[in-house]
């Protein structure tokens, strides 16, 4: 057993770390510095950095265009852009239609899609959540009728993160009614531009308008655009949600956002001493950095495990649980931790410090991280009958 | 970075798993607390002669000479069936303080009859009121001729109660010494302390207790407290791998229990809210698994802040994870849980041994709260 990185993994971070210093634009750093939220433009202007420098989608095989970087070579990259506070990038394209397309498209839906995804022409949303199907998605009644070579689609989705920015959704619909309903779905492209798409912005409890009720009233799509075969979308679907899980750790994210704690807790006084000196101040926060040491402990063995080859063992579903528990707390602690300071919202420039202006819009934000991607009772529910083999629930 | 046991370490997971079901399963420990007997003198040989007594120690002294992961692999092999052979508390504790802070001759004379397992070893550092302080030391030891007369109060000394010798701390005018006391020695009385798990401690009382210099290790000052300071983050390294055996025999007698149970007509697994509570205990688990190897890999390391801070965080996961994991197990094993007869609390009895020795977990936030790296982390 072994704890360290190895010296190329180590010179990797330096690299990754002098690029980030080098390339990551003055002002996107100043809100980097202050947790301000990232618009549209600023993600993308930032993807197509990283794109130049080609490490946009480092989970991607060489020959799609990716790095082809070691699991321990993503794990360092992801680490350290979460560290910086660079943008996140949107995941709908890098990380979940590109490789469905890569695993599932044709040659030519592979040329047409995915040099678009990488260099950023094209941005993607997802459509699977409608009004009557979260968690239980299989029940899903957005339908697609043949007509010739094409389908008519109507039905609505809901939930579409960034649908009013996106040039192209992914979508589960309906195309057979009759039969199971896992049986009856298929995995689509949908051009946003074809008429009959409708994306309306909603606002969330962060301030922004981050998603979208996405309706679709006689829209007609080509079924050169299925991925996969007609009414196989479900498999396309579940292979797509592995990719997505494993990401869910947030640890880079985590401890920045615990170093920001500390951070303000040393420059917070109380009587003579700080925040940081307080002993139940410090307690809680030593508390929560224990247990996120403990999570990049379960996500390093993860790595390890991928490294060799081997499947994500039971340890990797804790990630996401855990991740976004311990992501969620420390946004929690940062208000506690910044007082009456933490309640200001969306002020106008000088009225409050710029530094105060992110921690509450950030810790609404991340109320959604427990729901999206599978809510943590749907991840407990999993484990329960796949790991820890329980009987089906009642 | 690699996670994955070697073939021999794989083996010794496998001969510890062979030799607890077949030689040491839950009932023995059961039987032996009903006879109140501590442990057996023949098993103890037993485990001497598979080498597991010899694991930390270098070959110079008839050791092994592995890492602590072995060690890992045998606590938490052993903490599955508890176990109670001392091997944490003659092995990790008696053993390394000796290996520390004793010279050559010391070695020769102390430590390979424990290695070999004719004889155990102890380490008693705790005092009424010290809590979990090594430097609070009020037993003292003043020369007298050529030898010590040490004179104080040890107390809940891990197998202090059946070791023939034990290290004990002692104020010295030049500081914290450690000196091996021999518990037969002149001026020496032990008692057993009952303790809450069934497995017993030592109490030592020192009244003007004749040690040779012989039996003195290395010399009184900073470098005792640091060899101390060290063992109990070996100890505490241990704890960690024995606690997530226990914790995780807790888990699989939970589990099973839950497809077993049956009430309203089905298994009580298939009740959600206790399958969200079981897969609770199961993240708990996987974390302290994560941590153990942490601390595992880590006791060793030469810069004592980085040390400190990854024992001091692996245990307070074990406290925190270990707590939740036994005292959820209870509740979900309904009223058959509160029983003696039952394992559960047998389990959930040791846990809280292990999380209270070597730190519980306000001592452990304290500490790694206080190292340099929280503040400039
Ligand atoms: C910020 C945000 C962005 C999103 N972006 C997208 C997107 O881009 N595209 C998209 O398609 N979707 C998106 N979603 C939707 C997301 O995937 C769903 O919210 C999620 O699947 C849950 O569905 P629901 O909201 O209908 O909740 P419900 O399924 O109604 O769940 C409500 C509550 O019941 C619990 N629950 C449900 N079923 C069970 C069960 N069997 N056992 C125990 N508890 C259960 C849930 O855990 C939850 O606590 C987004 C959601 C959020 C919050």
């Amino acid at each position: 057993m072994d704890l360290s990185f190895s010296p190329e993994d180590e010179t990797f971070r330096q690299e990754v770390r002098d690029f980030i210093a080098t390339a990551l634009p003055e002002d996107l750093k100043a809100k980097a510095d202050i947790d301000a939220p990232f618009p549209m433009e600023d993600t993308m202007r930032w993807h197509k950095i990283l794109y130049a420098k080609g490490w946009v989608a480092p989970q991607w095989p060489k020959k799609a265009g990716g790095p082809g970087f070691s699991a321990t070579k993503r794990f360092i990259l992801t680490e350290e852009l979460e560290l910086a506070g660079t943008p996140p990038l949107s995941p709908f394209g890098l990380v979940m239609v590109g490789p469905a397309i890569m695993q599932f498209g044709t040659p030519e839906q592979q040329q047409r899609f995915l040099p678009q995804i990488l260099n950023g022409e094209e941005t993607w949303c997802q459509g699977y959540s409608e009004p009557e199907a979260g968690s239980d998605l299989a029940s899903l009644r957005c339908k697609a009728d043949e007509d010739g070579d094409d389908f008519i689609i109507n039905g609505q989705k809901t939930w579409t993160t960034y649908a009013q920015y996106a040039d192209w959704i992914f979508c589960l619909v309906r195309t057979d009614p009759s039969v199971k309903k896992q049986a009856g779905i298929t995995f689509i492209l949908i051009d946003m531009k074809t008429p009959g798409v409708d994306a309306r912005p909603m606002l969330t409890i962060g301030g922004t308008p981050a998603f979208c009720d996405t309706f679709f009233d006689n829209v007609r799509v080509p079924k050169a655009n299925v991925i996969g075969k007609v009414n196989a979308g479900w498999t396309v679907a579940k292979a797509l949600l592995g990719h997505e899980r494993t990401l869910l750790a947030l640890v880079g994210n985590s401890r920045r956002t615990l170093r920001r704690i500390k951070h303000i807790a040393a420059e917070t006084a109380v009587g003579d001493s700080t925040l940081l000196e307080h002993s139940e101040w410090r307690g809680k926060i030593a508390r929560l950095e224990i247990e996120l040491e403990a999570l990049k402990m379960a996500s390093l063995r993860v790595l390890a495990g991928a490294e060799l080859g081997q499947a994500p063992g039971p340890e990797s579903s804790i990630l996401k649980l855990r991740g976004t528990e311990i992501n969620q707390r420390l946004y929690e602690l940062a208000m506690e931790v910044m007082g009456h300071d933490a309640l200001s919202w969306y002020n106008d420039a000088g009225v409050v410090p710029d530094a105060e202006q992110g921690i509450a819009p950030n810790f609404c934000y991340t109320r959604a991280n427990t729901i999206f991607g599978g809510s943590n009772e749907i991840q407990k529910n999993i484990i329960a009958k796949w790991i820890l083999g329980l009987p089906a629930s009642k | 970075m690699n996670f994955e046991l070697t073939s021999d370490q794989k083996m010794l997971a496998q001969t510890v798993r062979q030799f607890t079901k077949s030689k040491s399963p839950v009932e023995r420990f059961r039987k032996l607390r009903e006879a109140g007997v501590p442990w057996e003198r023949d098993v103890w040989a037993h485990m001497g002669e598979l080498g597991w007594l010899s694991v930390p120690f270098p070959e110079d002294v008839g050791g092994f000479g592995a890492g602590f992961v072995e060690v890992a692999i045998i606590a938490e092999g052993l903490g599955k069936t508890l176990v109670p052979e001392p091997f944490i508390a003659s092995v990790v504790l008696g053993g390394m303080a000796l290996l520390g802070a004793g010279n050559a001759a010391q070695h020769e004379q102390w430590l390979s009859p424990m290695i070999d397992g004719t004889t155990s070893l102890a380490l008693g550092y705790a005092e009424r009121g010290s809590r979990y302080d090594v430097s609070a030391v009020a037993t003292t030891a003043s020369r007298d001729g050529g030898g010590w007369k040490i004179s104080g109060e040890k107390i809940f000394i891990p197998n202090g109660h059946e070791a023939e010798n034990i290290v004990v701390s002692a104020r010295t005018p030049d500081g914290v010494g450690l000196f091996l006391v021999a518990a037969d020695g002149p001026g020496v009385t032990r008692d057993k302390i009952k303790t809450i798990d069934g497995q017993g401690a030592g109490r030592l009382r020192l009244d003007g207790a004749s040690i040779g210099d012989d039996r003195r290790l290395g010399d009184p000052g900073d470098g005792s407290i640091a060899i101390l300071e060290h063992v109990l983050d070996y100890g505490a390294a241990a704890a960690c791998a024995e606690g997530l055996g226990v914790c995780q025999a807790t888990l699989d007698m939970t589990v099973a229990h839950l497809k077993e149970r049956k009430q309203f007509d089905v298994p009580i697994g298939s009740f959600q809210v206790l399958q969200h509570r079981a897969v609770d205990m199961f993240v708990e688990v996987e974390l302290m698994r994560s941590m153990s190897i942490l601390a595992s890999l880590a006791v060793h390391d030469d810069d004592p802040v980085a040390r400190k801070r990854a024992i001091s965080a692996a245990k307070v996961t074990l406290s925190t994870g270990g707590r939740a994991v036994t005292r959820e197990s209870l509740q979900l094993h309904g009223g058959i849980g509160i029983t003696d007869e039952h394992d559960s609390g047998l389990y959930f009895k040791r846990m809280l041994v292990l999380d209270t020795l070597f730190g519980d977990e306000v001592h452990h936030v304290e500490r790694f709260a206080s190292l340099p790296s929280f503040a400039e982390g």
